[in-house]
This record gives structure tokens, sequence and C-alpha cells, in this order.
């Protein structure tokens, strides 16, 4: 452990993993409840579009990657409210078509290849501390506008109809909802890599749910489960000397399962009626 | 426009595509009925509460609902929906189900007000389901969600209350206790009930509009074995039950 307090590159990882967390805790809750990790997925991948592109024209690669993910939210916003039927098909496509751009702007962006990598699978132990900051803007913008519209985030991720019903505008609040969820996916790119994204983002809130009543338990919970999956992860690939994204997300997938285990056993133990 | 009808239809139609879901139909129900909707899957039942509430706009034909546009006065309205389009297994508790009542009033920012929460407190009190407020929704039986979304409904102070086949997942028991309290609604609100269960509603409701894509009304006590066979062969129709 006193690896941590002798290099800032660790502290500084550290401190990315914990910032990492708030935002995936918070919308990682509203994905799993509401059952769009697909979606998340189709925006995660269109990020290297962006990156690519920021690569090639020189400018900052978290600002490309915020611009293409903004997008494909909003991209897929539209088709799930015009082509429902082929919402599958299209988010599919639109994965696939943000990942081959990215690769062929860095396939013609000298000397970058390398890097490829590091955006697929995340370099938590590079992160500046430039990024640290713009970390800790993006974790405010998506906590604040969670508080601020946490009835209608709720009703709309609830019951759609009801809400609409209530004359709360459902499509603005859909679009926005997914636009946070981009900002959350850029929030975790510098952590593990788009990649494993979904898998960071998913995880935690998806143990939470198994143990809590209620949405904003479950945040909180995720969220330190979430801190507590990276600050492991960070540590575990240290000592081992291994890529850190994959080991975060092992870690947390290996307490995704132990979980998962848990509470079938404890359910089957407070029903054994039924069985 | 105090016409003392909650609800006017003049002349509706409505398609998906091309097969007519509903076909001229007109409709007046006045303030404080308690009207039961029957007819055959696919009669257009839901299809019909569904305009009334304005989530679909009729092809042709006049709707008013309280003196203006069913858009207009959606906030009159409380919805109590058929199959509940949310997950079984959301984390959230009735309470704060109940509460989505109260959306739509007051500022957008923030939480609910302490009127919000008197108020649901109140409804779930006459639904019988304060004891469960702060349960899981996914811990609760077939009656007790269905009281939650009624409650849901009643939070939103409603003029009007509707509901899509109530009775559908629940028992015969719950049933009555369902329908006793609806009864006790109707003294101060419009009661619209879909259901498909022709032979249970008559018992309670005032008139029974018989729907199979046209509209024939009947009062209660006229309803006989003939009426019922013309409605679930014959082509369109409502009936209509006044005691």
């Amino acid at each position: 452990m006193d690896a941590f307090f002798q290099y800032s590159f660790l502290q500084t990882a550290l401190l990315a993993g914990l910032l990492a967390s708030i935002g995936c805790g918070i919308m990682g809750s509203y994905v799993v409840v509401k059952r769009i990790g697909y979606m998340a997925g189709g925006i995660s991948h269109s990020v290297l579009a962006g990156m690519g592109a920021a690569l090639f024209f020189g400018f900052s690669p978290m600002l490309g990657a915020l611009l293409a993910a903004l997008l494909a939210a909003l991209l897929i916003g539209w088709i799930k409210m015009r082509w429902q039927t082929q919402e599958d098909t299209l988010i599919g496509a639109m994965w696939a078509i943000g990942m081959s751009i990215g690769v062929l702007f860095i396939s013609r962006t000298p000397g970058y290849s390398a890097d490829l990598m590091s955006y697929l699978f995340g370099n938590i132990l590079l992160v500046s501390t430039n990024q640290l900051w713009e970390m800790a803007v993006l974790n405010i913008l998506v906590t604040t506008m969670v508080l601020a519209f946490y009835r209608q985030f709720l009703a709309v991720s609830f019951d759609e109809e009801f809400a609409r019903l209530r004359g709360v505008p459902v499509n603005f609040f859909y679009l926005l909802f997914l636009c946070l969820v981009a900002l959350t996916v850029v929030l975790l790119v510098q952590v593990v890599g788009l990649i494993l994204v979904i898998a960071l983002l998913t995880l935690p809130a998806a143990i939470a749910g198994h143990y809590v009543h209620t949405m904003g338990w479950m945040m909180l919970l995720a969220s330190l489960l979430g801190m507590t999956f990276t600050t492991c992860g960070i540590w575990l690939s240290y000592v081992l000397d291994m890529p850190t994204g994959a080991i975060i997300i092992l870690v947390a997938g290996g307490s995704f399962i132990l979980s998962a285990i848990f509470s079938q056993w404890r359910q089957h133990r407070a029903q054994p009626a039924e069985s | 426009m105090m016409t003392g009808n909650a609800i006017e239809i003049q002349d509706l139609s409505f398609s998906y595509g091309k097969a007519p879901v509903l076909d001229h139909i007109s409709l007046e129900v006045p303030e404080q009925e308690f009207l039961g909707i029957v007819g055959p899957n696919a009669g257009g039942k839901s299809t019909l509460l569904k305009i009334i509430l304005g989530l679909l706009k009729p092809r042709q034909g006049k709707v008013r609902v309280l003196g203006v546009s069913p858009v207009q006065a959606r906030r009159h309205l409380g919805y109590v929906p058929q199959y509940p389009a949310f997950a079984r297994d959301f984390p959230v508790t009735v309470e704060q189900v109940v509460l989505m009542g109260r959306l739509g009033q007051g500022k957008i920012i923030g939480g609910y007000n302490r009127r919000d929460r008197e108020i649901s407190r109140r409804v779930m009190v006459e639904t019988e389901i304060l004891d469960l407020a702060q349960r899981r929704i996914s811990q609760l039986s077939g009656g007790q969600l269905q009281r939650t979304l009624v409650a849901r409904a009643l939070a939103c102070e409603p003029r009007i209350l509707l509901l899509d086949e109530p009775t559908a997942n629940i028992d015969m028991r719950v049933e009555n206790e369902l329908f006793d309290l609806l009864k006790i609604l109707n003294q101060r609100m419009t009661i619209l009930v879909v259901s498909h269960d022709i032979a249970f509603i008559s018992g309670y409701v005032h008139r029974v509009a018989c729907l199979n894509r046209t509209l024939i009304c009947h009062h209660t006590e006229n309803i006989d074995g003939q009426v019922i066979q013309q409605l679930y062969d014959g082509d369109v129709r409502m009936v209509a039950h006044k005691h």
C-alpha cells in the first residue's frame, strides 16, 4: 500500500478512479433499471470516432470524445423515437461505424497508432492533473442535473406513458438523460477505455440492485462499489504489474457473480415453500 | 363551457393503418357517472381510452373532455393502466410511485413539497396501502400493486378516473374490494372502467357501453344473453345501463 503514498501517478490514478465512480454509480443505476446497456454501448464505441478525429486534426482527445459521445447520444435518442422497430440494427450499425471512423483517422495520423490500445482499454496511470479537473467538472454537471430533475428522471425511467400524461416532456428528458450517459461514458473512458466502459457502468449498479429498495440508495451504493473496485483494481494491477482497466473489470465482474449467487441463495432461503 | 358532460365524443373514427378500430362512435358521459366499457379483445376499448387521454389523435370526429381538448384536460384525468408499463423489479417504493401522481404541478426543479406528500398520504389511506408505503413494488401482490396504481391516479386529484382492465391480474375477492372502493370514489368523480368481463361489471356501473368497433349503450337491467351474443359476434356496438 506504501506505493500509493510514494508515487504521484498512482495518487492521480486513484483520484481519477474515485471521480469516475461517482458518475458511474449515478448514471449506471439508470442504465441498469432502464435496461439500455446496449444504447450505452453504442455511445461508448462511437467515442472512438471523436478521439480519432481529435488526434488527426490536433485537438484534445477528451473534447473529441465528448463531442462524439453527445452526437451519438442524440442520434440514438432520435433513432429510438423515430425507428423503434429497427432500433437494434441501427444502434449496432452506429456502434461499428463510429469505431471504423476512429480507426481510419488514427491510421492516417502519423506516430499515434500505439495509443489506440489505451483508448480501447484505458490508461488510468497516464491521467494528467488537467484531466482530473475535467472529470470533476463532468461529475458536477451530471450530479447537478440528476438532483435538479430527480422526480422527472425517476418518472420517465419508471413509466414513460404515465409521465407523459402528467405533462412531463418525456422526449426532452429522454434526450437529456442519454446526453448525461454520454458525459459519464467520457468520464469512464479515461479509466477503463471505451470497450470496458459498459462493464464499469452496469456492474456496480447491478450489484447494488440486489440489496436496496430505491434508486437513491442504488446510486449511492453503486458509487461506493465503483470506488472500491477501481481502488482495488489499481492496487492489484500495480502489485501484479498488469493492465489496470482489465483488472478493474475483472474485480467488478467477479464481485457481480458472487453477489448474484449470494442474492439468489438468500431469496431461495427466504421462500423455501416455493421451490 | 359547462355542459354537465365530463366526456363528449361525436362521430369518432380511428384506425391503425387500414383496418378501422373505431367506426363513427358517439358517446356522452355526464359528470359523476360510473360507466363501464365492455367488448371483446381488440374491440377498440384501450384505443378509445387512449384517445380520451390524448395519447392518440382521432382520425375523424370530435372529442371534448371537461369541455376542452383531451391534452388540455390531462391534468384533471387519473389513469390506471392495464398492463403496467414498468418493470416489476424497478427499485422504487410504493410511496415514490404514488408521489409520481403529483408530477406536473408546481415547480419543475427539485423535490416534492409538503402538500404533495400530504395528498399522497391521504390517497394511500383511502386505498388502504399506507402500511406498505416503504415497501418495494416487487414485493407487492397483484391486488396491492393495483391499489398502488389507483392511489397514483388519485394523487393527481382527478375529476375523471379511467381504469383499463383493472381486474386482469387479481382474484375475485380483491376484485370486489376494488369495485367497492370505486363506488365510494364515484361520489366525487366520474369513473370509466374498461373491462372484458360484462357479468361482473354490470353489478356496479350505471351504464354499460358495448364496444366492438362500433358502440351501443345499454341500461344495466337490459343486458341479457342476446345482447352479449350481439356484442361478441356482431360488428360494433355499445351497451348502456341506467338504474
